[in-house]
């Protein structure tokens, strides 16, 4: 076979039954495997949502996402969703067409660099230079992406290359000298760990992406019930601890609850887990104090005193190193110590201190979202865009039982729902998606609403409608006051119902309060894919 | 505090690695002193000698970064005691025919060699710790040093069980 064909042979090996790309002239031999193999192809619009759905679909799968463009503007427009990837460590393959060998360097047509532009974004990438390397190079790029710390590979094949044929060996377990990361927890940082733990009078655990990413859900709820620890969710933590927890006390961080800044600052035991506490979970490394005792544990070593100084790192995998854990502890009898405390959340409404005008006429995007939660099955997904969208998401949604929470926390790329929905949709058809975003993030990447429409599964499509970039405006009312608006309104503003509906896609505006119940209603019940453009008050605060 | 700290990084000899270490570096604002780079005993490997000015802290966290390289094969800091150094100087010093005696003394004490001469300039090699070199280039300076190519330090351990090494 040729090297294009051991490529798809190999990602059919692995379990792949989906990948995502927009072809051209490099990538050809590659589609031409594709054309008679079983995974299924998802023709996007622009290489920046393949990525993007790969995405979801590694989030929502137990394997790797895949996505493929053709050389030089098809690779490029990959860059920020690899980039997006590499910030929350999803774990994806990218395979890009390269120009032939021979033409590399002499700036032909569709010619890019796409292995030195990807290099600060991708876990390793590979040029395929010798078609006898390619079975290894795709296992090297497997373990890669889905080992130690997740990310994304790159692997760019000149189109020559892609043609030469060689023999195809399947190879497992392929040894990498230099990599070899650290999975399981040290036995005795665990056991110190298991002391502290026992030690300590008033606890508290930070949660954050890398506890998704383990699969440690269920480990963690155990040691915090086993313990009574109150468990403080990063952005991309939420949904790695259940909502509905008596021990569950919110969101830390810029856009968090003050009272889970309480609990730290009368906690006397901190662990974090998996969480790599940037600017945003720490409001500009503010948030945490140098001598607080502090253990962390992640599978980056090189995450661990990075930011914060810690007494006890533990470098591994979260789930490993939390299920021995908890083989070490004993039920703790006490009370829950924050409740002695008298340290109390306004979660229930999700509201602390709600400092936006609210006209009573129009929608407030916060309270529509609480309204949407009790039409969610117990193990929906909801992915959110960036912005004020992402927030009021991430913060009105319960996101009890097994709901998912996927949005760009690392990186922020608008755009990132819609995508990263119909990744998630097609890794679980039978799970609820709720793509939410800003009028302004589906514009990013519109097109999609074709790729939605092709896939014949049903996502419901919630468009938090402003007219303008509210995140922004936020930012430039706090530095600049209201005066300080500035190019941040769409004039032109689409009617995105009928959009949907040039597509196929039914949908529905909510103009008013007395509109939501039936649009919900309709959206709901439909089998179809449903677009909901919510008119919210522009006024109305992330927070 | 901010110090020298010298990284002796074995590395797999494959196109763009030095690319990726500088790119890193860059990218994260690391202060590279020098670096210099080249095969060892095994083609296949690569061996780089890099001087990184900073604090423990962040010498601490240029290791753990260097290490999630996939090329990175091995990482070892090398202390001033535990360690040999060495550098490659080539100086061209302004000499005609009445400096050049009192500079070639001056070669002479630091054990340079000459390796080119024309009617005004002189050219020395010098190898050394980076402190002589130093120390040559500060008494021919007055002379005029018209050019001058130095190789940045490279270094092994003296023993394998007093350098620090991160497998």
């Amino acid at each position: 076979m040729n090297v294009a064909e051991a490529v798809i042979r190999s990602l059919e090996n692995e379990g792949i039954d989906t990948v995502f790309g927009y072809p051209g002239g490099a990538i050809l031999p590659i589609y031409e495997a594709l054309r008679s193999s079983k995974i299924k192809h998802v023709l996007v619009r622009n290489e920046q949502s393949a990525v993007h759905a790969a995405s979801g679909y590694a989030r929502e799968s137990e394997k790797f996402g895949v996505c493929i463009s053709t050389s030089g503007p098809g690779a490029t427009n990959m860059i920020t969703g690899i980039a997006t990837a590499y910030m929350d460590s999803i774990p994806l393959i990218a395979i890009t067409g390269q120009v032939r060998k021979d033409y590399i360097g002499k700036d032909v047509f569709q010619e890019a660099d796409i292995v030195g532009a990807t290099e600060p974004f991708t876990k390793h990438n590979f040029l395929v230079t010798n078609a006898e390397e390619i079975p290894s190079i795709m296992a090297k790029a497997i373990k890669i992406a889905t080992t130690g710390r997740k990310g994304p590979v790159l692997i760019d094949i000149p189109k020559d290359i892609q043609l030469t044929a060689i023999e195809y060996k399947r190879i497992k377990n392929i040894e990498i000298t230099g990599y070899n990361p650290t999975i399981e927890g040290h036995t005795g940082q665990i056991k110190r760990i298991a002391k502290k733990i026992t030690n300590s009078s008033s606890p508290a655990i930070i949660a954050g992406g890398g506890v998704n990413l383990s699969g440690a859900k269920e480990a963690l709820t155990r040691l915090s019930n086993t313990r009574k620890i109150p468990v403080i969710n990063t952005l991309m933590g939420i949904s790695s601890f259940p909502m509905d927890s008596p021990y569950y006390e919110g969101i830390i961080g810029y856009h968090g609850y003050e009272h889970c800044e309480e609990i730290i600052k009368n906690a006397d035991l901190i662990i974090i887990i998996g969480a790599r506490m940037s600017d945003r979970a720490t409001k500009n490394f503010s948030l945490i104090r140098p001598d607080t005792n502090l253990i962390h544990i992640d599978i980056d070593p090189s995450e661990i005193g990075k930011i914060l100084n810690y007494q006890l790192p533990v470098v591994g995998d979260a789930k490993g190193i939390l299920d021995r854990l908890n083989e070490k502890l004993d039920a703790f009898e006490g009370d829950y110590w924050v409740k002695e405390k008298g340290i109390i959340g306004n979660i229930e409404n999700g509201n602390n201190g709600d400092k936006s005008v609210e006209k009573e006429s129009s929608i407030s995007a916060k309270k529509f979202l609480k309204a949407i939660t009790k039409y969610l099955d117990d193990d929906a997904v909801i992915t959110a865009d960036v912005g004020q969208n992402q927030i009021w998401t991430a913060r009105h949604i319960n996101y009890s039982g097994n709901r998912k929470f996927l949005s760009s926390g690392g990186l922020g790329t608008m755009g990132y729902s819609l995508s990263a929905g119909i990744g998630a949709k097609l890794a679980n058809p039978e799970k609820m998606v709720i793509s939410v975003m800003g009028d302004a993030g589906i514009q990013m990447l519109l097109g999609e609403l074709g790729t939605l429409a092709e896939i014949g599964k049903k996502i419901i499509v919630v468009i938090l409608n402003n007219n303008l970039l509210g995140m922004v405006r936020e930012l430039q009312d706090n530095a600049y006051g209201n005066k300080g608006r500035f190019g941040i309104h769409f004039s032109v503003s689409p009617d995105f119902v009928k959009i949907a509906e040039g597509y196929g896609i039914s949908g529905k505006v909510i103009n008013e309060i007395a509109d939501i119940k039936p649009v919900l209603e309709e959206a709901f019940k439909t089998e179809k894919s449903f677009l909901i453009d919510c008119r919210i008050n522009a006024e109305e605060n992330s927070l | 505090m901010n110090n020298n700290y010298v990284l002796s990084v074995i590395v797999e000899n494959e196109p763009g690695i030095l690319s990726r270490i500088a790119g890193l570096f860059s990218r994260r604002g690391y202060n590279i002193k020098s670096l210099s780079v080249g095969e060892t005993e095994d083609p296949k490997i690569s061996r780089m000698t890099i001087v990184v000015g900073g604090d423990k802290q962040i010498v601490e966290q240029i290791k753990k970064q260097l290490q999630k390289l996939i090329d990175v094969i091995k990482i070892s800091e090398l202390e001033p005691e535990a360690s040999v150094c060495r550098e490659l100087a080539l100086v061209k010093i302004l000499a005609n025919e009445e400096n050049r005696p009192s500079i070639l003394e001056v070669v002479e004490i630091f054990r340079g060699k000459v390796i080119d001469i024309s009617s005004e300039t002189l050219t020395v090699e010098l190898t050394g710790e980076p402190q002589k070199i130093n120390a040559f280039i500060d008494m021919v300076k007055g002379y005029g040093v018209k050019e001058m190519a130095r190789t940045g330090l490279t270094a092994l351990g003296r023993f394998e069980s007093k350098a620090k090494v991160i497998l």
